[in-house]
């Protein structure tokens, strides 16, 4: 069969986004339509540049969840006869065209970009998630409290924050230590702080009304124990759900995020504090847990939203860094920097490899920072 | 003033040294130095054998102990050898240094003026088209990092496919010379993910100094546009990015370390990926030192350099 010529190559592309077309167009025109019954999120539409980022992280978000749908090939398999070929050559068998072209390895570059997208959004979302839990549960005592307790915790803060995060990388996820506790151990700690984030939350509003507080603690406790005996692999009746390196790249990514949420949190309680209904509270005699997790965080919410925008795109390119340098999670999938890294090699004579990953990852992290900028401008006019 | 210094360089110390042995405590773990083993030797030693040349170099003793020995070392020059270059760790590095301070040096003087003037001009009239466009422009390069770029750039300006060959996809021959051709593609990749952050920064501080009183003051005398930008607006304006731009450094380190690996040029960052890679332990400690000391020392220039510029900031002694 004749290859493809450009314009074909375009529409067959956006064609095999049905699926992610249908859903963008759902949810954005029902968020549209409701705009005014969803606070900030429905402020989002006011303005032009955080729609563009909202549609920009949809589209990416909906890819990940219809990847197989959306892709015509298994990312892994091998075509030989398509190795390093130019967009739009067939594929005899199924009858698709490989419509980015084939990498070095004869697998279909479309379909990589797209399983890719799976990588990114299972860990750079959560990762920034548990970075914020632990950012803040630290962040707010330091703030609130401050003195010695504060001083500690900032030096340590400020002593991660001074390791150059390419360095930290290169000792943290390597295969030696993947042989040592320090990953499990690092994990161990850093994913009870949630849990602990939870428990507290619940227990300083309700802790007057035990039948309510039980009922809201129990599910806190069997969830958040399950996923925890999960996560450090202490208990794995379902499998393996991540394996070693996996696990190292996450713990990797929260330790080098969470100062930086700490420094804000601690920043805004001590702003925060200040405030006269921080006053009334502690007049009526609450505790300072309530007043820091009920009062304070809840009034601090507006920053970090954005920040947490914003650090999500961070954390993928922190992830398309590690890939780059081939430490990504393994070295078969389809990881956007780790196609990078493969087609950069051959990037002068065949380009097409290594592009469409590059382009994905900074179509992901710009449509991030537009949502963060809409959503600042939004928050500010309150 | 002198008891500020004082005690930020104290803290500086001791964050130094806490790094370092964190650093070395890391480098040194049980599988990293039976690698070393191995590789010094041969790769089918027993475990037996391992350890018996482990205690022959001294391996086996306490940690505290060898990195005291090691600190000791280092204060007085002694870097120890490289595995990977068979060489002394000094002499590699000063000359990896060089190239790479060559190539920060040009990626500084294209980058900070062009973020300065985006940021200045987005910043004059807040809200106005120029300064939307020009803040997205400035987004959009923040959302670009390194192994994006360098690869776009390389494809558009140096490959067959588009045909325009403008620039060297590789920058080893920079090595030797500098040129247009072969240094432009590493400089600009590099530059651009940096500028973006300076340029919203100063973005900010130019729309809140053009809000302020005695710029109304000089509006309503009569001044020019023009006058009140360049003479009343801008120094106070660019205090703020000042510190930015300082601690812009440990960001443009990881950017060497992508930049010089993707157009093979053979600096600093180069450097640290062949030490990690290798598992060359002193090679990667003495890196880790330099790397860690460009972050501190920018720090502490950034603190200073703040109280400095800005008399409003006085400093409790």
């Amino acid at each position: 069969m004749e290859p493809l010529g450009s314009f074909q190559i375009l529409t067959t592309a956006v064609g095999h986004f049905l699926p992610v077309w249908i859903g963008l167009v759902l949810i954005m025109g029902a968020s549209a339509l409701f705009k005014r019954n969803l606070s900030l999120y429905g402020r989002l539409f006011d303005s032009p540049v955080g729609m563009i980022g909202l549609a920009l992280v949809l589209f990416w978000v909906l890819t990940a969840i219809f990847a197989d749908m959306v892709a015509p090939f298994d990312p892994l398999e091998q075509y030989r006869a398509l190795k390093n070929k130019p967009p739009g050559m067939f594929e005899t068998e199924t009858g698709q065209a490989f419509l980015f072209g084939g990498d070095n390895l004869g697998r279909d570059v479309f379909s990589r970009m797209v399983h890719g997208s799976q990588t990114v959004m299972a860990i750079a979302p959560v990762a920034t998630l548990f970075a914020f839990m632990v950012g803040i549960t630290l962040g707010l005592p330091a703030g609130y409290y401050g003195g010695i307790f504060d001083t500690g915790l900032s030096f340590l803060a400020n002593l991660v924050l001074a390791f150059p995060v390419i360095l930290l990388f290169y000792l943290l996820v390597t295969p030696e230590i993947r042989s040592t506790a320090i990953p499990t151990t690092m994990a161990a700690v850093l994913f009870l702080i949630p849990i602990i984030f939870f428990i507290v939350f619940i227990y300083c509003r309700f802790s007057t009304r035990p039948d309510l507080m039980w009922k809201l603690l129990t599910p806190v406790i069997l969830i958040g124990g399950f996923c925890y005996l999960h996560l450090i692999n202490a208990w794995n009746p379902a499998g393996v759900w991540m394996d070693g390196n996996t696990l190292n790249i996450f713990v990797s990514v929260v330790f080098v995020n969470s100062p930086t949420v700490f420094r804000i949190v601690r920043g805004l309680t001590m702003d925060i504090k200040t405030r006269d209904y921080v006053a009334a509270a502690q007049t009526r005699g609450e505790g300072p847990w309530y007043i820091m997790m009920w009062e304070i965080l809840p009034n601090a919410r507006g920053p970090l939203i954005v920040d947490a925008c914003l650090r999500i795109g961070y954390t993928t390119i922190l992830l398309g860094t590690l890939g780059f340098f081939g430490l990504g999670v393994s070295p078969e999938s389809s990881d956007w920097g780790m196609t990078i890294n493969e087609g950069r090699k051959l990037l002068r004579l065949f380009p097409w490899a290594a592009l469409p990953p590059a382009l994905a990852i900074m179509t992901l992290v710009l449509g991030l920072n537009l949502l963060a900028d809409g959503l600042r401008e939004q928050s500010l006019k309150d | 003033m002198l008891g500020f210094f004082l005690r930020r360089f104290g803290v500086m110390v001791l964050t130094a040294m806490c790094l370092t042995l964190i650093v070395f405590s890391l480098v040194n773990l049980q599988p990293n130095l039976e690698k070393l083993a191995k590789e010094q030797n041969n790769m089918r030693m027993t475990d037996q054998q391992v350890t018996i040349w482990l205690q022959e170099e001294g391996f086996d003793r306490p940690l505290l102990t060898r990195y005291a020995e090691w600190a000791g070392n280092f204060v007085t020059g002694d870097l120890g050898d490289s595995t990977r270059f068979r060489k002394p760790v000094s002499e590699i590095v000063g000359e990896r240094l060089y190239l790479t301070g060559k190539l920060m040096f040009w990626v500084m003087v294209v980058m900070v003026p062009s973020a300065l003037l985006v940021g200045v001009l987005a910043g004059m009239r807040e809200g106005s088209f120029q300064d939307r466009s020009l803040s997205t422009f400035a987004i959009a390069t923040t959302a670009t990092p390194e192994y994006v770029s360098g690869v776009v750039f390389t494809v558009i300006f140096s490959s067959k496919l588009v045909g325009l060959q403008w620039f060297s996809g590789s920058a080893s021959k920079a090595m030797d010379g500098i040129t247009f051709y072969n240094f432009t593609l590493p400089v600009m990749t590099m530059a651009i993910y940096g500028m973006g952050y300076i340029a919203r920064m100063t973005r900010a501080s130019m729309a809140e100094v053009m809000t302020a009183q005695y710029i109304r003051t000089a509006r309503l005398k009569g001044v020019s546009f023009r006058s009140i930008v360049v003479k009343h607006a801008l120094r106070n304006a660019l205090i703020a990015p000042f510190t930015v731009i300082m601690l812009q450094f440990p960001w443009l380190l990881t950017g060497v370390v992508i930049v010089e690996n993707l157009f093979n040029y053979k600096g600093f960052g180069w450097l640290l990926v062949e030490a990690a890679g290798n598992n060359d332990i002193e090679l990667l400690l003495s890196c880790s030192v330099v790397a860690v000391a460009v972050v501190l020392i920018t720090q502490l220039i950034s603190d200073i350099g703040y109280v400095y510029l800005n008399p409003r900031i006085r400093v409790k002694s």
